[in-house]
């Protein structure tokens, strides 16, 4: 698909149908206290900080962001792993903000988690089958004896040897590891998987098996993803829709095209800039920013919009501006990004993005002429 | 051609094990320019670690069988006597790592670290060694490096440990940056400032950078010239645009092909079938060929050698070069 065919093109109506899962303003807070014995509350962590987002049927949603801006946290909260400190969440039309014992029970059959270190993640005492089938045994969806023929099954699914059953997962190479675990994440037929960072601890090749299992069984069994990797490689192969995530707030969502073609958060554009492009003529005709500083504390995050310190888009603004501060120092941004905080706005069809002054570049350059990159055409 | 600053010939480091010999690092052969980039991609496992370490005498000669010769300036480091291959080590030639505490010690301030290095190397006062290393810590982009001088490891973000590291490798001037690994834990955005200053470390003092990584975009971005290994062998060897436009060798192939791209819509990933060999029994012949979608007979018997294609280009691969040729372009360049 070229470039201009993706801008020309009028992108497909939004969706008519009920999101899977909703979540309106949905916050996660830690308490950081004091004191042994009165514990004493000294302020939070605001891992999840007013969260909007929808996940359709059959769709994956990409969530990217760096190290620590909440993602695993948001995964955790959409599972109901964690309570909610604030907002709502909704699975399949219900509100489910609020469930507990048995219902929360039957909640969690439809939504599993599929993590990034398969190891940590796999009991090394217990054999592949019953790891794969301890859903059944928990839920009791099926009967004892039948339990060992559908774990084979699911394990032929996923490409591991059905007489592989009684080994330990030490006896497993990494990429088959996350595999038992894929398995045993389809083991009630959920609707919805979390996948955090499943490939991220593994080498290209087994990364790429993975990937496309995942691909084969959202085609088979209608599965929607929420798909959470720090590599925009990654999450723009496999996502439908991509939200990107800065200390605790979703910053911007699109489709994936609209995403990569026309970033139009700072950040999104930093985030795509940094990725290596394993191209050497393309990497040269790549624009660099190189983001400076790291993220902030999420415990007291800064004011207005939070990535105002590290924005280059308000520092070229304030630096074209010529603006100072009371001292006659260049000031870094521009007023407005420091004092008031920018919501989510519409950005085009289905594109939203919350920055005072959105991008209008291009950062990744796609699909260039062959004769211009100086590959043999 | 200038006499090269690295030349590894022929090196082999074997581990003696209770399963059997690890044959970690079999027979690879390389040479560094002064002031280039040389990147070392290829799987975990595929002895990346091992051949550099062995560069750096950090391997325990006890443990391991280890033949061939590294020769630095000429001096051959795998019969220097241990007191000199210490001095030459910080010295001449550095080394940072994918985790910084392996180089810095959480009890000491960053500072002394730094300034300890330089002392135990030249004959300068404390004061002095204080100063250089705050002024490393400045080039290499830490703000307020008086302030962060006196500060222990454990107050670093990652990324800042990662910049102290690299100011402590470089605090000597060496001639060989040994890099392996160091942003694989880092995020994207502070993995491009880390490269960003390496590069610009690179020009500024022209050292030369053995970049180890087994990220294809890093080194697409980084190096001048690119060796690829698996299962302890070099099995192609070339410029950026070789590896990336001309790849001979159905490995890099297979690199290529798994790895989703930013700047192409791919429909599907094509992986490499099977895993990386075990090093205890590395297959018979061209070590891929379980896994190689164009083997044929000749491939279980002989071992490919890495034989010149075009230049500095050389790949390991008993398919015809036109057979090779043809493939590359119809099989390895039309992604999309
Ligand atoms: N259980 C917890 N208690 C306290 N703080 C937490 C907890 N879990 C996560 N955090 C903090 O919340 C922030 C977001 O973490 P996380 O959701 O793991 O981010 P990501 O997955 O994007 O790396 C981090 O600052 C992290 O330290
Ligand atoms: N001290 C050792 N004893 C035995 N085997 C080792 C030792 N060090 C490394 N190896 C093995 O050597 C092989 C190559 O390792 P390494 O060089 O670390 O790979 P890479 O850096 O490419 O991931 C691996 O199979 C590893 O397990
Ligand atoms: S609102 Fe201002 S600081 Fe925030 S991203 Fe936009 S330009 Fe940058
Ligand atoms: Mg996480
Ligand atoms: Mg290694």
């Amino acid at each position: 698909m070229s470039t201009t065919e993706t801008l020309a093109t009028p992108p497909p109506a939004k969706p008519t149908v009920e999101p899977l899962v909703r979540l309106e303003g949905v916050k996660k807070h830690f308490p950081i206290t004091r004191g042994i014995i009165f514990q004493r509350k000294v302020g939070a962590v605001h891992a999840v900080d007013g969260v909007d987002l929808e996940i359709f049927p059959g769709e994956t949603l990409g969530l990217v962001g760096e190290t620590g801006c909440g993602k695993s946290t948001l995964a955790r909260v959409v599972m109901r792993l964690h309570n909610l400190t604030e907002g709502k969440l909704w699975f399949n039309g219900r509100d489910v903000s609020n469930v507990k014992g048995r219902e929360l029970r039957d909640l969690r059959r439809d939504m599993q988690m599929v993590f990034q270190d398969p190891y940590a993640s796999l009991n090394p005492r217990k054999t592949v089958g019953s790891i794969i089938g301890a859903p059944f045994r928990l839920h009791g969806t099926v009967p004892k004896n039948r339990v060992k023929g559908e774990v084979q099954e699911l394990m032929e699914l996923v490409g591991l040897n059905p007489e592989h059953y009684n080994r330990y997962p030490h006896e497993f190479s990494g990429g088959q590891r996350q595999r038992i675990g894929v398995a045993r994440s389809l083991a009630l037929r959920p609707k919805l998987i979390v996948c955090d960072e499943p490939v991220s601890a593994l080498d290209v090749s087994i990364q790429a098996q993975i990937l496309n299992l995942l691909e084969d069984l959202q085609n088979e069994f209608h599965l929607t993803y929420l798909f959470i990797a720090h590599d925009l490689s990654v999450v723009k192969h496999v996502s439908d829709r991509v939200s990107v995530m800065y200390l605790g707030k979703i910053v911007e969502t699109a489709e994936r095209d609209s995403l990569y073609a026309q970033p139009r958060h700072p950040y999104t554009g930093a985030l795509m800039s940094a990725v290596p492009v394993p191209d050497p003529k393309l990497a040269k005709a790549k624009r660099r920013i190189i983001l400076e500083g790291d993220v902030p504390s999420p415990i007291d995050p800064p004011s207005g919009c939070r990535f105002h310190p590290r924005c280059p888009r308000t520092q070229a603004l304030a630096k074209e501006q010529g603006l100072t501060d009371e001292h006659g120092a260049p000031l870094r941004f521009v007023p407005r990004c420091h004092d008031e905080e920018p919501f989510l706005t519409d950005q085009g069809p289905g594109h939203t993005a919350a920055c005072h002054f959105p991008l209008d570049v291009r950062i990744i350059p796609m699909d260039i002429d062959p004769e211009e990159t100086g590959a043999p055409p | 051609m200038p006499e090269p600053l690295l030349e590894v010939k022929d090196l082999r480091v074997h581990f003696p094990t209770e399963d059997g010999i690890v044959k970690a690092v079999d027979g690879v052969s390389f040479a560094i320019q002064p002031g280039e980039t040389l990147g070392v991609v290829g799987e975990s496992g595929s002895g990346k670690s091992v051949s550099f370490l062995t560069v750096m005498g950090l391997i325990n000669r006890k443990s391991a069988i280890v033949e061939g010769e590294v020769l630095f300036q000429g001096q051959d480091l795998l019969n220097v006597p241990k007191e000199e291959l210490q001095a030459i080590r910080g010295n001449k030639i550095g080394m940072i790592f994918q985790d910084p505490m392996t180089s810095l010690h959480p009890f000491y301030k960053v500072g002394d670290q730094i300034a300890e290095t330089i002392l135990a190397h030249e004959d300068i006062s404390k004061k002095e060694a204080g100063a250089r290393a705050v002024d490393m810590l400045k080039r290499v982009g830490i703000p307020r490096p008086d302030e962060r001088a006196r500060q222990y490891p454990h107050e670093f973000s990652g990324g800042m440990r990662q910049r102290a590291m690299i100011a402590m490798a470089l605090s000597l001037n060496p001639d060989l940056l040994i890099a392996d690994e160091p942003t694989t834990a880092l995020d994207v955005t502070v993995q491009a400032q880390i490269l960003d200053l390496i590069d610009r470390l690179q020009s500024e003092f022209n050292t030369a950078v053995a970049l180890i990584t087994h990220d294809l975009g890093v080194v697409a971005e980084h190096c001048d010239y690119i060796q690829v290994m698996y299962a302890g062998r070099l099995v192609e060897v070339g410029t950026a645009d070789d590896i990336y436009y001309r790849p001979m060798m159905p490995y890099t192939w297979g690199l290529l092909k798994s790895i989703p791209l930013l700047t192409a819509q791919e429909d599907r990933l094509h992986p490499i079938r099977g895993l990386p060999p075990s090093l205890i029994h590395v297959p018979e012949g061209c070590p891929f060929n379980p896994r190689c979608p164009y083997v044929f007979d000749r491939c279980h018997v002989e071992v490919p050698q890495l034989l010149p294609v075009d230049g500095f280009h050389a790949a390991a691969c008993h398919l015809s070069l036109d057979d090779r040729k043809r493939i590359v372009q119809e099989e390895v360049l039309q992604r999309t």
